[in-house]
């Protein structure tokens, strides 16, 4: 069938053969990053918060220390009007939350300070789901997941000092105004006395879209129903160490809490890919419905801990921005929750315990 | 009188070159999305579920098709080893088309992640909620991925070694464009 080949020519075919294969295992290595250290991965991002936090086998890589909720959602309806979702129809759907404090140190003590979250899980009978991080501050410190990383390097404690490095942060925001500017805008902001009376925002923006493919650009937030709270700044003389997650026990066990959701109706103009900017205060609000929180749980058994509240986890109807935060998100936290479901059988127990939830926020 | 069809047949082409097209593209989406953090993430993400699922339905198709037109046999001269090496990697090749898919879709269903495919469309869950399953499932995925592209990139080296060392037609009972299978034996 064929004429013999000569030795050399048998190397140079199978050199060839070597070359191709070798080709496409470089580009193979190429794409999954290990020839270029630099380029920002979910690996690294774990690595940041490892360095800046410590070790915390089982927990959260951010949002650390938090506690279960459960509750329902009554829609209103009025944003069917914007988004053919399921869930903004009226109605009531069952939902999953998770208070939290920002950052990776699960045992950090409770401070007026430290930035709060509410995640929610919505999920519809026919299994349409539509999950959501929120935070107390009104626009988000960075616009990159570039920025959060170098923030994070930033923000490193000094072993020496146990605070950060102040040339880093001064170098970090010579090279980020963005960051200067929302700094601004999120330390002037009025601290409520707890999480009951927290307003969480959803920062980043999403696009609502109805049955006819209309889109329109929107972020939301979730409010405290009742009187608008005084600034807290202190905490109060007694507070312990998870006072913030105390008084959030004895509020829901004394009766439900409620947060109205309000969607903020964008214009075309108003930035969707930079959360670091606020949009103009005259913007159109819907009122979408309340949620109501009736039951709280410790993470160590709760229904939220083994959920990952991944922001692009959006039900038809509620699309994602050109926020590039979300897709770092969303890989971030994919990651985050890998680890942290490999790690159970070395979790620590979580800082707010079922003991202390039992016992009604006591310490 | 015919002797062995020696080239496998059109529909068998065509699924093998869609579904190498379409393994090797997930292999690079799936290998890329896991390091990145950027706007590609998302949007990799978005074809490798839909994608995966494609795989799954086409190797169905492809296991049924192998039932009824078998491939073609081996050269008689090929050492045994290779042989047995072909119809090993040929062997791990179809278990990790199958069990690639079906680790993905059951790991989401253990995290839980909604299992969307396009638009609305979404499957529905094979697994119950628990993140150890979860934890091992999604080690499983990138260790049989791994496995998977050695296998592709010894599978495509033999090809070659076939058809330019050996040059013994078994590149060409793949690669052919002929359509017209009565002149194969020619």
């Amino acid at each position: 069938m064929s004429s013999r080949l000569s030795i050399v020519s048998v190397l140079l075919r199978f050199a060839v053969i070597g070359a191709a294969a070798l080709a496409v295992a470089a580009a193979f290595t190429y794409v999954g990053g290990w020839l270029t250290p630099r380029r920002l991965t979910q690996a690294r991002i774990m690595d940041a918060f490892a360095r800046q936090d410590g070790a915390h086998p089982g927990f959260r890589r951010n949002h650390a220390k938090g506690l279960c909720v459960s509750g329902w959602f009554d829609s209103t309806g009025a944003a069917t009007l914007l988004s053919n979702s399921e869930i903004l129809d009226a109605g009531r759907v069952p939902v999953i939350g998770r208070f939290a404090l920002a950052g990776g140190m699960p045992m950090q003590a409770d401070t007026p300070s430290a930035v709060r979250s509410l995640a929610l899980r919505f999920l519809a009978p026919d299994g349409q789901e539509w999950r959501t991080g929120m935070n107390d501050i009104p626009v988000f410190p960075v616009n990159t997941a570039e920025g959060f990383y170098d923030l994070l390097l930033a923000s490193k404690p000094d072993p020496a000092t146990g605070k950060p490095d102040p040339n880093a942060m001064r170098a970090f925001l010579a090279r980020h105004p963005e960051t200067v500017r929302s700094m601004a805008i999120i330390t002037a902001r009025a601290v409520a006395p707890g999480f009951a009376e927290s307003t969480f925002n959803s920062l980043d923006a999403f696009r609502l879209v109805d049955a006819g493919g209309r889109s329109t650009p929107v972020r939301w937030a979730v409010v405290p129903l009742g009187s608008p709270p005084a600034d807290a700044a202190a905490p109060p003389s007694n507070a312990g160490k998870n006072y913030l997650f105390d008084e959030l026990i004895a509020r829901i066990n004394q009766r439900p809490l409620k947060w109205r959701l309000m969607i903020t109706v964008g214009q075309a103009q108003d930035p969707t890919a930079d959360a670091t900017l606020p949009w103009p205060a005259d913007r159109a609000q819907i009122d979408a419905g309340t949620v109501t929180i009736d039951k709280v749980s410790s993470e160590d058994g709760g229904s939220c801990t083994d959920i990952n509240f991944d922001p692009l986890v959006l039900p038809p109807g509620i699309e994602p921005s050109d926020d590039p935060l979300l897709s770092a998100r969303s890989a971030a936290y994919a990651r985050s929750f890998t680890l942290r479901a490999s790690e159970r059988r070395k979790k620590a127990p979580s800082a707010v315990t079922p003991q202390e939830v039992r016992a009604g926020g006591k310490t | 009188m015919s002797s062995a069809r020696r080239t496998f047949t059109a529909g068998s082409r065509v699924l093998h070159w869609a579904m190498a097209v379409m393994i090797l593209a997930m292999l690079f989406i799936g290998v890329g999305m896991a390091a990145t953090v950027s706007d590609r993430y998302a949007f990799l993400v978005s074809i490798h579920k839909p994608l995966g699922i494609a795989i799954l339905v086409l190797a169905v198709l492809r296991a049924l098709n192998r039932l009824f037109n078998p491939p073609p046999p081996l050269p008689d001269d090929l050492p045994a080893w290779q042989q047995r090496a072909a119809t090993g990697s040929h062997h791990l090749l179809y278990g990790l088309m199958f069990l690639m898919p079906l680790i993905g879709w059951a790991m989401l269903s253990a995290a839980p992640y909604p299992v969307a495919i396009f638009g609305p469309l979404q499957l529905p869950p094979v697994l119950p909620q628990n993140a150890t399953v979860y934890a091992l499932l999604r080690h499983a995925h990138t260790f049989l991925a791994f496995l998977l592209f050695a296998t592709f990139l010894a599978h495509s080296s033999a090809a070659l070694f076939h058809g330019l060392i050996r040059r013994d037609g078994v590149l060409q009972s793949m690669a052919s464009l002929r359509t017209d299978e009565a002149n194969d034996g020619a």
